[in-house]
């Protein structure tokens, strides 16, 4: 110590470095510093090309680690096999004390986690420390109280199998932690791999694992980049993929799986909308992009990165940002007076630099932070004005530090601005008038809102996208599901083939010719091709004809969904359930009507018919009562605020009903998806469309908006691909008899990532509970939303 | 005797003149107080200080301390005590080592019973005599009397005067009233610089701290203080944040430099840290000096002692080897 190094401090007033020790680090890294393994079936396997590590500051090499390549994938999933084997036998308890040992153990090393994440991924130590490491603590134990309690909570589902997981470089543990928990509560087995970039923390949780006593084979991690990613979504044994990357990646994934059985969770890029109204605590909401774009680094698929500011405070905005922005100070990701550090590599570095030079060649005007260490993978935190929704700034995903500055005018054009996008992913909404908020909070596309807060989450409130960003929910009762299936699932057999049938007559049924047409917007439409479709009963006999849709009949349709929407979805739960009752009471009137169609059509017994048409009846009113009592959940997460759980709809949805069943069918489907707010499109049954079209009649006097189900009849195979590569539509189902229309649904609906549902080809029985649960249908019918609304006002 | 520094007569800015009262800048006020709270919990973990700078930064801490005692059992003996403790805050041979023998802290606080004491104790340095005022800690006297207490202590030699508001008025929104009553305490003060005490803890929301702020600034006042140190509720780092963030609006709407005095309840090394990252982080470095940043404080210095101690020697100190106050 000198005396006058006091002394000048005492005139500077600066704070000097801090330095987090890393002597613990290390160690740790000098005791692998032969190479880290794969851990699979509890052991560490030693495989594959190897590739090395790098911290970010400086370029040093922290170790080397190894790429799993088919072998070692094919072993990990045999792995899997057994430890699932294991896993499953135990009981709810004895698996809930794994996950309660996994948690405390993480706890009692909590600091040697935070310090390699930092060294490993160029984040500050402050945040890895009192952020990642924590809320990925947390995580763990809240998932063992799901491990407790999930024979309870979730009796009609069980585990899927084996699920590989994929995860990014932005958030290394807390990432595996959001994804290995809830698979392992819902008694699965896991393959993951993390990002070739960071993979430190992953094996220090390995070894966690041995300590734990986790039985072999139930966790398993693998190294590599993504080619490995590759094998693992490949991999015909596992069962389900969740992934959280880049939204190419995504569709990419969602493409090569299709068709294969294989569910998945998405949880892709974002550009998400910061926005200020003009009663905003302004000085908070500044402090709210600092955590919501300068948190870590920038690097956060959630990251508010489009600040949209009513013009009234928009230049107090900026001035105020501005300043904040010049308190920041980059630095040593280890030293503990630093706000931001390094992003993870050169590339990383470079794909920000070349985006944000593009912006400012293209008329934007820079302000960035002036102090900035030279050397080392650091990005300046940046602001952008005079950008405009026309610039590619604005629109793409910079995953970097950098805030893009529009404005608006009235609350209507900043929801409008906030949806201006291909993602959904979180939105920021600053207004201290808690009727704006929360009008506002519904309106904008995404899967989560944090009111007057930034960035906040908790193992209890549910995360992910809507759009483009991804589907699925990680956190809460809602993401449980991702990781369940319905039990009823592995009990179906293939439904059958649909044979074709030679008309040889025409039924005698009394009754004037007709051919039935279309429904789209309320209104009976002719097919636009003006051809029409024989709908022939088993001994060949014409029933009636249907009109042949097209191409240009889906785009009519989807249109004319599209725009009945936000009223249909807009009004009261309890007017949509008087429409579906009087639906239903309408259909009681005409039920011999309906029952003898199914009889001319399908040439079933008249008792078989009319069973059809009272479930359908009984099915209909399901649907009605469910309207109101469908309801979200309240969060309440260990912090002062709560977390609206809402179950919002998703939008047009595009149905093919199976081939059987053509009343019972078409109710069935279109039913939850209207009660819950969504408009449909509605292809019936192929071979007996006539229930469906002889439905409309029931629809246009029954008091049902124009457009919120519109019906085209025609081929299976060609309406689907118009269906699914449809970039308007929201969702597609496929309960098609044909199993190649399952994989089309999901190969063609990557354009705009619709969420698809489909049936693989496997037949349900509609009749029996058991296999329909209504709860599923309503949740394929919805996506939840958490707004997150932060409370407090006496000190 | 030692030659003695302080910058408390040296002020290197315009002292406040105050404003009209602008009841729409009151009007434009929004505090969010979870989002300040999640904003305060960050300034003790985003920044630190260590060895020197730790022991630089405790050692500014001292020159901004209002020692201060506010006992019904004060004595003249008491107070000279005290006195003592201001000219030589922490023990010489520390100060020495430290490079920095000269130091004082800021200011001296007392009743006005004590205010020529102090004042006399002082004699031939250039420590400040500080004098709560205003029918301290409620604010209830008669008018007449709050006036002429602040015209005793200035007589007295008194050259701050911590003044209390009426929190009923800031309870009841009458803020023309609180204007009137601050800008009159203020005229009374003369060239004594006040230091308006809004008392935080009575205050009931963020709102009224924001805005008692902002009006006792309107009004003329050279300081804004949390506290009287008999409310229920100290100074504490929300608090301070939100009155900080006042004095930055009033800076950006009037061009006047406000000064800040957070008390009652500071007394560990490491609670005052945050206060100064708070004021450095938000406002700058200029409000880490005595003339515009202020402790209300006793038992905190001897912690810093301790603290300075530990830094010089390496050993863990205890505080019966510092001096009293």
């Amino acid at each position: 110590m000198s005396a006058n190094q006091v002394k000048e401090i005492f005139e500077t007033m600066d704070y000097g470095v801090a330095m987090e020790d890393r002597s613990e680090a290390d160690k740790w890294l000098k005791s692998h510093s032969k190479g880290f393994k794969h851990f699979i079936g509890g052991k560490w396997i030693d495989a594959g090309e190897e590739f090395k590590i790098n911290n970010p500051e400086n370029g040093e090499i922290l170790g080397k680690a190894k790429a799993a390549d088919k072998e070692v994938i094919d072993m990990a999933v045999t792995s899997a096999q057994a430890g699932l084997k294991t896993w499953q036998g135990l009981s709810c308890f004895e698996r809930a004390k794994y996950l309660y040992a996994i948690a405390r153990l993480i706890q009692k090393n909590a600091r040697l986690f935070a310090v390699l994440e930092s060294l490993d991924n160029g984040k500050s130590i402050r945040e890895t420390r009192d952020a990642d490491i924590p809320t990925a603590i947390r995580h763990f134990y809240y998932h063992a109280g799901m491990a407790q309690i999930l024979d309870k909570e979730f009796k009609d589902y069980e585990a899927i199998g084996i699920v590989g997981q994929i995860i990014p470089w932005n958030f290394p543990f807390l990432m595996l932690a959001w994804k290995i928990a809830p698979a392992i509560a819902a008694g699965n087995a896991v393959i993951l791999k993390p990002a070739e970039e960071t993979p430190l923390t992953s094996i220090l949780f390995a070894e966690i694992c041995v300590e734990a006593g986790i039985p072999d084979g139930v966790i398993n991690i693998v190294q590599g980049d993504g080619v490995t990613g590759g094998l693992i979504t490949e991999h015909k044994d596992i069962k389900k993929i969740a992934f959280t990357g880049s939204t190419e990646i995504g569709k990419l994934i969602r493409k090569n799986t299709a068709g294969t059985g294989k569910t998945l969770t998405l949880e892709l890029g974002g550009k998400s909308p910061f926005i200020i109204f003009d009663d905003a605590d302004i000085d908070s909401a500044v402090e709210g992009i600092v955590d919501s774009i300068w948190f870590n680094q920038g690097e956060v698929c959630c990251a508010g990165s489009r600040l949209l500011v009513q013009e009234g405070v928009k230049d107090k905005v900026i001035t105020k940002l501005t300043t904040r922005m010049n308190k920041l100070r980059l630095g040593s990701p280890l030293d503990k007076t630093i706000d931001m550090g390094t992003v993870v590599n050169d590339t990383q570095l470079k794909r920000i630099t070349d985006m944000v030079n593009d912006a400012v060649k293209d008329g934007a005007t820079i302000i960035q932070l002036e102090n900035c260490p030279d050397k080392g993978c650091y990005y300046r935190p940046t602001i952008l004005t005079d950008v405009y929704s026309s610039s590619a700034i604005v629109n793409n995903e910079i995953f970097g530090p950098v805030l893009t500055v529009q404005s608006f005018r009235s609350p209507d054009e900043a929801v409008e601005l906030a949806n201006n996008s291909k993602y959904g992913l979180a939105a920021n909404i600053w207004s201290d008038n808690i009727n704006m908020a929360l009008d506002v909070a519904p309106k904008i596309k995404s899967g989560v809102v944090w009111i007057n807060s930034a960035n906040l989450f908790d193992a209890s409130c549910g995360f992910g996208g809507y759009k483009e960003s991804g589907f699925g929910r990680e956190g809460g009762f809602e993401g449980m599901y991702a990781y369940l299936k319905p039990r009823y699932l592995s009990k179906l057999k293939p439904a059958k083939e649909i044979t074709t049938i030679t008309k040889t007559g025409k039924l005698d049924n009394n009754q004037i010719d007709e051919t039935a047409k279309m429904y789209i917007g309320g209104k009976q439409a002719r097919p636009d091709g003006n051809y029409n479709m024989d709908i022939l009963n088993p001994k060949g006999l014409l029933v009636g004809e249907v009109g042949l849709g097209s191409r240009k009949d889906i785009r009519n349709a989807v249109e004319a969904a599209k725009s009945a929407y936000k009223s249909w979805n807009n009004s009261a739960h309890h007017l949509r359930a008087q429409i579906i009752y009087y639906i239903a009471e309408n259909l009681d009137k005409r039920s011999d009507e309906f029952a003898k169609r199914i009889v001319d059509m399908t040439g079933c017994s008249a008792k078989d018919a009319k069973l059809e048409v009272e479930t359908s009846i009984k099915r209909i009113f399901s649907y009605g009562a469910y309207c109101d009592k469908f309801e979200g959940r309240v969060h309440t997460p260990p912090m002062k605020a709560i977390a609206i759980a809402m179950q919002e709809s998703i939008g047009a949805i595009g149905m093919i009903c199976p081939n059987e069943n053509p009343l019972l069918g078409f109710i069935s489907l279109v039913m939850p998806a209207i009660a819950m707010g969504n408009t449909a499109i509605i292809i019936p049954s192929e071979q007996y469309s006539l229930s469906a079209t002889d439905f409309y009649q029931i629809l246009e006097c029954s008091d049902l908006p124009a457009g919120v189900i519109n019906i085209v009849t025609g081929n299976h195979s060609d309406l689907i691909k118009t269906l699914a590569e449809h970039d308007n539509l929201d969702a597609l189902w496929c309960f098609s008899n044909d199993k190649k229309l399952s994989q089309i649904t999901e190969e063609l609906s990557i354009g705009n990532l619709k969420q698809t549902w489909v049936n693989n080809g496997m037949e349900r029985n509609l009749f029996n509970e058991d296999e329909y649960l209504e709860k599923e249908y309503l949740m394929h019918s919805t996506q939840v939303k958490n707004i997150w609304v932060p409370y407090g006002e006496q000190i | 005797m030692v030659e003695l520094h302080t910058i408390s007569d040296n002020h290197a800015h315009k002292r406040n003149e105050g404003t009209e009262l602008n009841l729409d800048w009151i009007d434009d006020i929004y505090v969010n107080l979870n989002a300040v709270e999640r904003r305060t919990k960050t300034i003790t973990t985003r920044r630190a200080v260590k060895k020197a700078n730790q022991a630089a930064w405790l050692l500014k801490a001292v020159t901004c301390i209002d020692l201060t005692t506010l006992s019904g059992d004060d004595t003249v003996e008491r107070v000279k005590r005290l006195c003592n403790k201001a000219k030589f805050p922490v023990s010489r041979h520390l100060l020495e080592e430290l490079g920095l023998p000269n130091i004082t802290t800021g200011a001296i606080c007392v009743y006005h019973e004590m205010v020529e004491t102090a004042v006399k104790a002082l004699e031939g340095t250039n420590i400040p005599v500080a004098a709560v005022s205003t029918g301290f800690p409620h604010g209830l006297s008669p008018m007449s009397t709050k006036l002429a207490e602040i015209k005793a202590s200035v007589k007295a030699g008194a050259k701050e005067i911590d003044i209390v508001i009426t929190r009923s008025h800031v309870l009841t929104q009458n803020w023309q009233a609180l204007y009137d009553e601050v800008k009159a305490y203020r005229e009374a003060c003369g060239d004594a610089h006040l230091k308006s005490i809004i008392a935080t803890g009575e205050l009931a929301t963020m709102r009224n701290v924001a805005k008692a702020s902002m009006i006792s600034m309107m009004a003329g006042a050279d300081f804004i203080k949390t506290s009287t140190g008999k409310e229920s509720t100290n100074a504490n780092l929300n608090v301070s944040m939100i009155m900080v963030r006042m004095m930055r609006e009033y800076l950006e709407q009037t061009g006047f430099k406000i000064g800040y005095k957070p008390a009652g309840g500071i007394s560990k090394a490491k609670d005052i840290l945050g206060y100064q990252f708070l004021m450095k982080e938000e406002l700058g470095n200029e409000w880490l000096q005595p003339d515009l940043f202020r402790i209300g404080a006793s038992s905190l210095l001897g912690d810093i002692e301790r603290q300075l101690e530990h830094f010089v020697t390496g050993r863990y100190s205890a505080a019966n080897r510092h001096p009293i106050g």
